[in-house]
């Protein structure tokens, strides 16, 4: 897997991830039936240190635990499909990791990207705007304190 | 490089039951166990010493394996475990000798390395006559292809209780126990 794949698939790791389970599998619905697969590992849920850097390259410290869901899971063919999501929705890392493992196949990509990443993608697109549209309207500017600076 | 085979089909349970197999041949050395082994192992394990790598090895326990790349993926993948050369806690090398393995210290025996040693076969039949702690009279053990010295290198680990090290034998889903306090003899 080369940097340009591996971004790529970053990427919709991170649209899965944020994506509920009901979500992934109304958008699934459209595709033809996936195919079976075998748990590798999980779903499981544990916990997870977050840690930080002070102003972003401060020393590290721990900022504190997460709990995590991951799954891992085999197609027929062989392709092995990851997720880790926040959580606990096992469902949804199974999901995850299914679409996961469909969008390593270069030729059906298109297709999954199409169907589930890209609406995905699309809501959460709009909902982070939707939120921050709304915090924008209760914003506060304090002249005074800008001025005095 | 990831694998592409699963672990325990019920990670709890099974490993917890594999755990109490353990113990028992522990306890009863040369009694047969069998094991729920995962649904399928990675080429260069027996489906025992799959279930007593996920039962017992993890982040805290230095692997040596030699079985091939298969089963070193599969084994960091589901362990979590550093891959060492020396100073493992537990070996799976058909080429290591007794000897050289870690034998713990006269003050911390327990650092003792084990030895998960596949064979062709188990039966608790005529070939090894056991004796010893855990032991009430003699228990019979017939070892299908055990390596030929074994017999002379189990001797001297005895010899140097309490340190030394505890050997696993696995066939298939089968295993028994070899604690370094039992002794083997022909016959």
């Amino acid at each position: 897997m080369d940097g340009s794949d591996m971004a790529a698939r970053r990427r919709w790791m991170a649209v899965l991830a944020r994506a509920s389970a009901a979500d992934i599998a109304a958008c699934m619905g459209a595709l033809p039936a996936p195919p079976r697969h075998v748990r590798l590992r999980g779903p499981e849920t544990g916990l997870v240190m977050v840690r930080g850097r002070a102003g972003g390259d401060g020393a590290p410290f721990n900022l504190g635990e997460m709990t995590v869901t991951r799954c891992a899971v085999r197609l027929a063919d062989g392709r092995v499909g990851h997720a880790y999501c926040a959580g606990r929705d096992a469902r949804q890392a199974e999901l995850a990791a299914l679409v996961d493992a469909l969008l390593l196949d270069a030729d059906g990509r298109g297709a999954v990207e199409a169907a589930v990443i890209a609406p995905l993608a699309r809501a959460q697109a709009a909902r982070r705007e939707t939120e921050a549209r709304r915090a924008a309207a209760t914003r506060v500017q304090f002249f005074t304190m800008t001025q005095m600076r | 490089m990831t694998t592409s085979f699963p672990g325990f089909a019920d990670p709890v349970l099974d490993s917890q039951s594999c755990f109490r197999a353990l113990l028992e041949a522990m306890s009863r050395p040369g009694r047969v166990q069998r094991v729920i082994a995962p649904p399928e192992v990675p080429p260069g394990l027996s489906p025992a010493s799959a279930a007593v790598l996920l039962t017992l090895v993890d982040a805290d326990t230095p692997l040596r394996l030699n079985a091939g790349a298969g089963a070193e993926a599969w084994v960091r993948f589901h362990c979590g475990c550093p891959l060492v050369r020396d100073g493992a806690a537990f070996v799976l090398d058909e080429g290591a000798g007794l000897a050289e393995l870690e034998a713990g210290t006269d003050e911390e025996p327990e650092r003792g390395a084990t030895l998960i040693l596949e064979v062709a076969s188990l039966d608790e039949a005529a070939g090894w006559r056991l004796t010893g702690p855990g032991i009430r009279e003699a228990h019979l053990l017939r070892v299908g292809g055990a390596p030929e010295s074994f017999i002379a290198e189990w001797e001297r680990n005895r010899a140097a209780f309490p340190r030394g090290v505890d050997v696993l034998l696995t066939a298939g889903d089968r295993l028994a126990a070899l604690p370094r306090t039992v002794r083997i003899e022909e016959g």
